[in-house]
């Protein structure tokens, strides 16, 4: 205190309110607490849950036993876990990289320079299938994809089509799309309002055509935007545990998603130790992305 | 001329097949709970209200929205609380180490799901006693959103001017009464939009509370939905629909009210 009277410009400025530091960590002490016990402690402990036997219940689940990188070697040798990460590759390329990316950004540039109702129509539309909780919208879609009684079959004409059988990964991707697209309009509406209309009308006086305005004006300009978009629903697809609530991962682990994949083996298949590895092996996936998104966001800043 | 023409049509036909890909999937959930005897087909309501009654006769119900309303709005009083103390300390105080812990902390917040960290949570919570307790989701659901809580707080406070809590303190008030009397005031719309966001967040979550609630009664709508187009053979349309419904208007009421009040922006990390 007797230094605060001394020089007090410089102590204000530097800590306005007079916190002082033993203060301010017991304010941050409560939250770093909570964190710390259910947020990083289970993150590390999985890492060691990976390398035992356990088991939700019998004998390894009252002794677990360390088996070194057993689980690891069995995930990479198991085709169960193949088959999930190949569709969860096909679920995020195809439902965030391409439908989500390639519908919002074609929304944003249709109403870019429109106002009034129209506009705040589609992307209330849009916005309220990001908004639903998961649980109600996916029943909709069951309600929708119905193979004799759904009202897309009765629009096509073409009842006892079953999509959710016979096209499980198609009706999750299709399904993703749709609830997703609303982050990705978004961004791209706010992006586009950054390209300066000269640059375009220049471009459009020197006889560009719309493709080639794009190209040519619009991509450079929003080149961030773009990068930092494909990162982050790449991150959230991967992890969506929605496809759960459609289709459980069935018929026949026919759309078992990582995401699925984890819950079907650890928590209903009982092998925690392995579910485990396999988690991790997602936590390591998150963090690559992860790290290549703060980058981007540093340099930009 | 006709180049014109082309694409305006061209134009209107684009719309409206977007227009029709979003809505028809929604229209089931605006007509089936006031048509009497819904299929999972659309069709034209009749505009009954009977098909509530099946919310009012179900043992569980209505219960699961008030389980829904408690997890939300406990999980966000403790958000907002433990964030702000935090995001403000950190924002004003330069400590050591300050940066690394933000830039972990964002870090932990995108790569820690409930996905990568369903098995370690659900460990947990059997070892620590915590399942079907809905204050241990609580906390649970507390720590997973309170790192991009922090963050997000942390720069709303770096934007809000300093020279009132300078002033306060040359008049004599107490590091605590600053806080209180004018830093929360100042600092009030963060508060609300972090709070929003923890509600809006919860009140969708089911993996959480599906994975550690298995008392049908601390059962939130989530899980209660879920469990009803699941669970015993023919699914029940008129409760289904309408439970659906009044799951879901609060979410559009909110978001209705964030927008008008705030103008919607984003949640997340975007901000640079």
């Amino acid at each position: 205190m007797a230094q605060a009277t001394s020089h007090p410009k410089a102590r204000y400025s530097a800590d306005a309110a007079g916190l002082g530091t033993p203060r301010a960590a017991a304010f941050i002490a409560p939250a770093m607490a909570l964190i710390a016990v259910f947020l990083v402690f289970p993150a590390l402990w999985v890492i060691y849950l990976g390398l035992t036997n356990y088991r939700l219940t019998g004998l390894a689940a009252a002794e677990p036993q360390f088996v070194g990188l057993d689980n690891f070697v069995k995930a990479v040798s198991d085709e169960g876990f193949w088959n999930s990460a190949w569709l969860t590759v096909q679920f995020v390329l195809g439902s965030a990289v391409i439908g989500q990316v390639v519908l919002g950004f074609t929304i944003a540039w249709l109403l870019r320079d429109r106002q009034g109702p129209l506009k705040r129509v589609v992307e209330g539309l849009v916005i309220l299938a990001w908004i639903l909780p998961g649980a109600v919208v996916s029943f909709l879609w069951i309600a929708l994809l119905d193979r004799d009684g759904g009202t897309l079959n009765a629009l096509l004409g073409i009842p006892g089509f079953a999509w959710l059988l016979d096209h499980p990964m198609l009706s999750i991707i299709i399904f993703n799309t749709w609830r997703g697209t609303a982050f990705s309009m978004m961004l791209y509406g706010a992006a586009l309002g950054n390209v300066p209309p000269s640059h375009l009308e220049s471009a459009r006086l020197a006889g560009a055509s719309g493709w080639q305005q794009l190209r040519d004006v619009v991509f450079p300009h929003i080149r961030g935007h773009i990068l930092t978009n494909l990162l982050l629903i790449s991150l959230w697809t991967f992890n969506d545990f929605t496809p759960f609530l459609l289709t459980a991962g069935g018929p026949d682990h026919k759309s078992e998603v990582l995401a699925v994949h984890v819950y079907n083996v650890a928590l209903r298949g009982g092998e925690l130790g392995f579910g485990a590895a396999v988690s991790t092996i997602i936590l390591l996936i998150n963090l690559v992305v992860a790290v290549f998104y703060l980058r981007l966001l540093r340099r930009k800043s | 001329m006709t180049r014109h023409i082309v694409g305006r049509i061209g134009f209107y036909t684009l719309i409206a097949l977007l227009m029709a890909f979003f809505t028809v999937p929604l229209l089931w959930l605006a007509a089936a709970p006031f048509t009497s005897d819904p299929t999972y087909e659309v069709s034209l309501p009749d505009f009954t209200f009977t098909n509530f009654q099946a919310i009012l006769e179900h043992p569980y119900a209505l219960g699961s929205l008030y389980n829904s309303l408690l997890l939300a709005v406990g999980t966000a009083v403790l958000v907002v609380l433990l964030a702000a103390l935090a995001a403000y300390a950190l924002s004003r105080v330069r400590m050591p180490g300050r940066d690394a812990l933000l830039y972990a902390l964002l870090l932990l917040s995108s790569i820690i799901t409930g996905t990568a960290a369903m098995v370690p949570l659900f460990q947990l919570a059997v070892e620590l006693n915590l399942i079907d307790s809905q204050l241990g989701l609580i906390l649970i659901l507390t720590g997973g959103l309170l790192p991009a809580a922090i963050f997000m707080l942390k720069d709303f406070m770096d934007s809000t001017p300093k020279s009132y809590e300078e002033s306060a303190r040359v008049f004599g008030a107490s590091p605590l009464q600053i806080v209180g009397h004018v830093v929360v005031p100042l600092v009030r719309p963060g508060l609300a939009t972090i709070g929003v966001w923890a509600i809006a967040n919860v009140w969708g979550n089911f993996l959480m509370p599906y994975l550690l609630l298995s008392d049908i009664e601390k059962q939130p709508g989530a899980v209660i939905m879920f469990t009803l187009y699941t669970e015993g053979g023919q699914a029940n349309l008129p409760l289904l629909s309408t439970f659906g419904l009044l799951y879901s208007v609060p979410v559009v009421l909110m978001y209705l009210f964030v927008s008008k009040k705030y103008g919607f922006r984003f949640h997340g990390g975007i901000k640079r």
